[in-house]
C-alpha cells in the first residue's frame, strides 16, 4: 500500500490503463484499452450507447467489483501500482478516486450529514463544520444552502443535488473524480453550472467524465477519448487526443463520422 | 390491401364504450371481492361479540346480600375469612383447610372459595346478545318455565374481573390473567429471539452471500419453503430440541433454578421464534433489496466499507419494511396454538408465569380448551377471551406501526 500513498511521482499521469480488457461473464464489454489520464486535467470519454465507456470509468475505482460476473485483464496503474493487485484494498481506492453518478443520489439525510458522513467513515478527525463549509464552497453550493444545512438534501433541486454529490466527493479528499454522465438528468442551466465547477476543480483534481453530449466534451474537457463498439459489441477506444485536435482534426474516419453526427 | 384497423369516429366511439364497459365490469368484480372480505370479518366479529354478552340465569344457594352488606368482590381478606368460617359446614371447612389453611389463602382465593362453597353461584343458562336484545319475552318465558328459582341478569362476560381472575373449572369464576400474561411473555421471548437472528440472516443473504453459489441459492430456497411448513411440525421440533434435548437449559436447571421440566415459556418462545424466523427473514430481505442501488453506490464511492454502508444507509432505509414483516410475524405467532400444545402449554394453571422458566398457558390454548368443554357457558368466556386476544394483537401491532412511522419520518 505504500506505493499508493506516495505523492512524489514524476509521472504526470494520474492514472493509466494498460491493455485493459473488461468482461461480464462470457461477454467481453471492452477490449484492449490503453489510456493515460493526465493529472489535473479534464478528460472526457465519449461514444455511442453501449460502447463500454461507463464500464471503463467504473474500472478506475473498482466500482465494477459489485457485479459478480465482472472480470478484468490488464492493469490500471495508480501511483505506479496496479489497483487490481490482490494486496490493494478497493475501499482505499474509492476514497482516493471518488465518483459522481448519472442521477444525483444524495443520502436521504441533511445537507450537512451528506458531506460529513463520507469524511467520518474515512476517519476524519478535524473540524467537521469547517470541512462542510469548505467542501460546499468548492462545489459552488455554499451560498445557496448555508442557512439550511439541517434541511433534507432531497429537498434541493436536481442541479443542487448533483453539486452536493460533488461536494460530498471532495470532502473525502480524493485525487481523481470520476463523473458518469453527471449532467444527463439536469437542465441546461444546471449543466452549465456543473461545467463551470469542473473547470474550477480541475486546478486541484484530475477529472474523468463520461458524457453522451459531444458539445459538453468539446466545451468542458482538455482531452477526449472516443470509444465505439465493434461488430461483437465489444467496446474499443478509437482515438484519444487533446480535445481541440480530436474535434477539429480527427485522425480516424470513425471519429469523424461520430462527431459530425453521422451515427450514434 | 384492405385495412381492418378502422379509426373512423363512429365505430371508434363504439369500441371506446366497450372498453369502458369492460373496465367497469372488472371494477365491480374487485369491489365485490373486497366486500366479501369485509362481510366475513363483520360476521366473525359479531359472532364473537354475540357470545360475549347477554342474559344469564343465575341460581345460588345463598343470596350474597345476606352474607354481607357490601358487595362480596370489594371485601378484604379478613372479612371474607370471617364469612367463610361462619357459613361453611365443619366438614367442608376441614376439607378446604386440608388443601390450604384459610390464614394462608389470599383475598382472591378466599373469594373463589366463598363463591364456590357457600354462595354456590351457578349460571344455569346463558343467552346470546342477539337473543337478549330482540327476544327478551322468549327468554323470560323460558326462564320462568325451566329455572323458576333463578335470577335473570345481563352479563358482560368480558369485564375487568375476567382479565384479573385466573383459571377455574367454573366458567363464571374463570379469567384470562394467567393466559394473557403467558401470551405476552411468550411473544416477547419470540421477538427477542427471532428478530436479531432474522435481520442478521437477511443482511448476510442480501449483502454478503454470492447468489452465484449453489449453496446460497439452496439456503434461499429452503428458507422460502420453511415459511410454508405447518406449525405443528415446528411444535414437534421444539419438543424434541428445546423441551427434551436442551431441557437442562430451558427448564432453568442449568442456571440453578429449581424447575421440573423443559415445558417452559423459554421453550415455547424459542419454538415460536423458529416458526416466524422465515417470515422475518423473507420480509427483511425484501426490505433490504428495496433500498435503491444508487444509495449503496454513493456510499461505496466515498470509500465506505460494506459494513458502514449497511449500518448507515441500508438498515435505516430498510427498517420500516423490516418492521412491517415483524408485524406479520407477531400476528402469526400470537394466534398459534398447535406448537404450544406440543411443547407443553398447560391447559389448567392458576399461578401467573413468573419468568422465562415458568410453566405457562397462552390465550389460544385457553380458548381452545374452553371451546372443547361441554357446558354452554364456557363458550361465552371463550368468546370473551377471543376479544382479549384480538385486542392484545392489535395493540402489539399498533406499537410496531408507531415505531415504523417514526422511522419513516426520520429517514425521508
Amino acid at each position: 500500500m505504500t506505493a499508493l500513498t506516495s505523492t512524489s511521482d514524476n509521472n504526470s499521469f494520474a492514472i493509466e490503463a494498460r491493455n485493459v480488457h473488461l468482461h461480464y461473464g462470457s461477454f467481453r464489454a471492452v477490449k484492449d484499452v490503453n489510456l493515460q489520464i493526465k493529472a489535473r486535467k479534464i478528460t472526457a470519454i465519449i461514444g455511442p450507447s453501449g460502447c463500454g465507456k461507463s464500464t471503463v470509468l467504473r474500472a478506475f475505482n473498482r466500482m465494477n467489483d459489485f457485479v459478480p460476473s465482472f472480470k478484468m485483464e490488464g492493469e490500471i496503474l495508480f501511483h505506479g501500482k496496479n489497483i487490481y493487485d490482490p494486496d490493494v484494498d478497493p475501499v482505499q481506492i474509492r476514497q482516493m478516486i471518488g465518483m459522481v453518478f448519472q442521477k444525483p443520489n444524495p443520502f436521504p439525510k441533511s445537507i450537512y450529514e451528506n458531506i460529513a458522513w463520507g469524511a467520518r467513515v474515512n476517519g476524519f478527525k478535524g473540524n467537521m463544520d469547517d470541512l462542510v463549509e469548505e467542501s460546499l464552497q468548492k462545489a459552488a453550493l455554499w451560498e445557496e444552502v448555508k442557512d439550511n444545512l439541517k434541511k433534507n438534501a432531497l429537498t434541493l433541486s436536481g442541479g443542487q443535488q448533483q453539486r452536493l454529490c460533488i461536494a460530498r466527493t471532495i470532502a473525502v479528499r480524493p485525487e481523481i473524480i470520476l463523473m458518469d454522465e453527471p449532467c444527463s438528468a439536469l437542465d441546461p442551466i444546471a449543466t452549465l453550472k456543473i461545467e463551470e465547477l469542473m473547470r474550477d476543480l480541475s486546478s486541484s483534481y484530475t477529472i474523468i467524465i463520461v458524457t453522451h453530449n459531444m458539445q459538453q466534451a468539446a466545451r468542458a474537457s482538455d482531452y477526449t477519448a472516443f470509444f465505439t463498439m465493434e461488430e461483437d459489441r465489444a467496446g474499443v477506444m478509437v482515438e484519444y487526443d487533446i480535445t481541440s485536435h480530436l474535434f477539429v482534426n480527427p485522425k480516424k474516419k470513425q471519429t469523424e463520422d461520430y462527431i459530425s453526427g453521422r451515427y450514434g | 390491401m384492405k385495412n381492418n384497423f378502422n379509426f373512423s369516429p363512429a365505430s371508434g366511439l363504439e369500441v371506446l364504450k366497450r372498453r369502458h364497459r369492460i373496465g367497469a365490469i372488472w371494477k365491480s368484480i374487485f369491489f365485490l371481492a373486497t366486500a366479501v372480505g369485509i362481510l366475513a370479518l363483520i360476521v366473525l366479529v359479531s359472532t364473537i361479540v354475540n357470545q360475549s354478552f347477554g342474559y344469564v340465569a343465575v341460581e345460588s344457594k345463598v343470596d350474597p346480600a345476606t352474607l354481607s352488606e357490601k358487595p362480596l368482590e370489594s371485601l378484604e381478606a379478613e372479612e371474607l375469612r370471617e364469612i367463610l368460617q361462619a357459613n361453611l359446614s365443619k366438614l367442608l371447612l376441614r376439607r378446604a383447610e386440608k388443601q390450604k389453611l384459610l390464614e394462608d389463602r389470599g383475598k382472591e382465593d378466599l373469594y373463589n372459595l366463598l363463591m364456590d362453597q357457600v354462595v354456590d353461584y351457578k349460571i344455569v343458562k346463558s343467552w346470546s346478545l342477539s337473543a337478549s336484545l330482540f327476544q327478551k319475552d322468549r327468554i323470560l318465558a323460558e326462564k320462568a318455565q325451566r329455572y323458576p328459582n333463578a335470577k335473570l341478569e345481563f352479563k358482560a362476560w368480558l369485564n375487568p374481573g375476567f382479565l384479573e381472575r385466573t383459571m377455574s373449572s367454573r366458567p363464571e369464576l374463570a379469567g384470562v390473567r394467567t393466559a394473557l400474561k403467558g401470551s405476552l411473555l411468550l411473544i416477547f421471548t419470540t421477538i427477542i429471539s427471532a428478530l436479531p437472528v432474522g435481520i442478521g440472516a437477511a443482511i448476510y443473504l442480501e449483502e454478503y452471500a454470492h447468489k452465484d453459489h449453489w449453496y446460497n441459492r439452496a439456503i434461499q430456497t429452503n428458507i422460502e419453503n420453511l415459511a410454508g411448513v405447518p406449525s405443528i411440525v415446528y411444535g414437534i421440533l421444539g419438543l424434541a430440541i428445546f423441551v427434551r434435548t436442551l431441557g437442562a437449559f430451558t427448564s432453568g436447571a442449568a442456571f440453578g433454578i429449581p424447575a421440573e421440566t423443559g415445558r417452559t415459556i423459554l421453550s415455547a418462545g424459542l419454538t415460536m421464534g423458529l416458526l416466524i424466523l422465515p417470515i422475518i427473514i423473507i420480509n427483511a430481505q425484501e426490505a433490504i433489496r428495496a433500498v435503491p442501488i444508487s444509495l449503496r453506490q454513493a456510499a461505496f464511492g466515498l470509500g465506505a466499507t460494506r459494513w458502514q454502508v449497511i449500518w448507515s444507509h441500508v438498515l435505516p432505509q430498510a427498517m420500516p419494511g423490516i418492521l412491517t414483516g415483524t408485524i406479520l410475524a407477531i400476528s402469526r405467532a400470537i394466534g398459534e396454538t398447535a406448537p404450544l400444545i406440543l411443547v407443553g402449554a398447560s391447559t389448567f394453571i392458576t399461578s401467573d408465569p413468573t419468568g422465562l422458566f415458568s410453566s405457562f398457558t397462552a390465550l389460544p390454548i385457553q380458548i381452545f380448551n374452553w371451546t372443547t368443554r361441554p357446558q354452554d357457558t364456557f363458550r361465552n368466556i371463550a368468546g370473551a377471551a377471543i376479544i382479549v386476544l384480538m385486542v392484545a394483537l392489535l395493540s402489539l401491532n399498533a406499537f410496531a406501526i408507531i415505531i415504523r412511522n417514526r422511522y419513516k419520518k426520520k429517514t425521508i
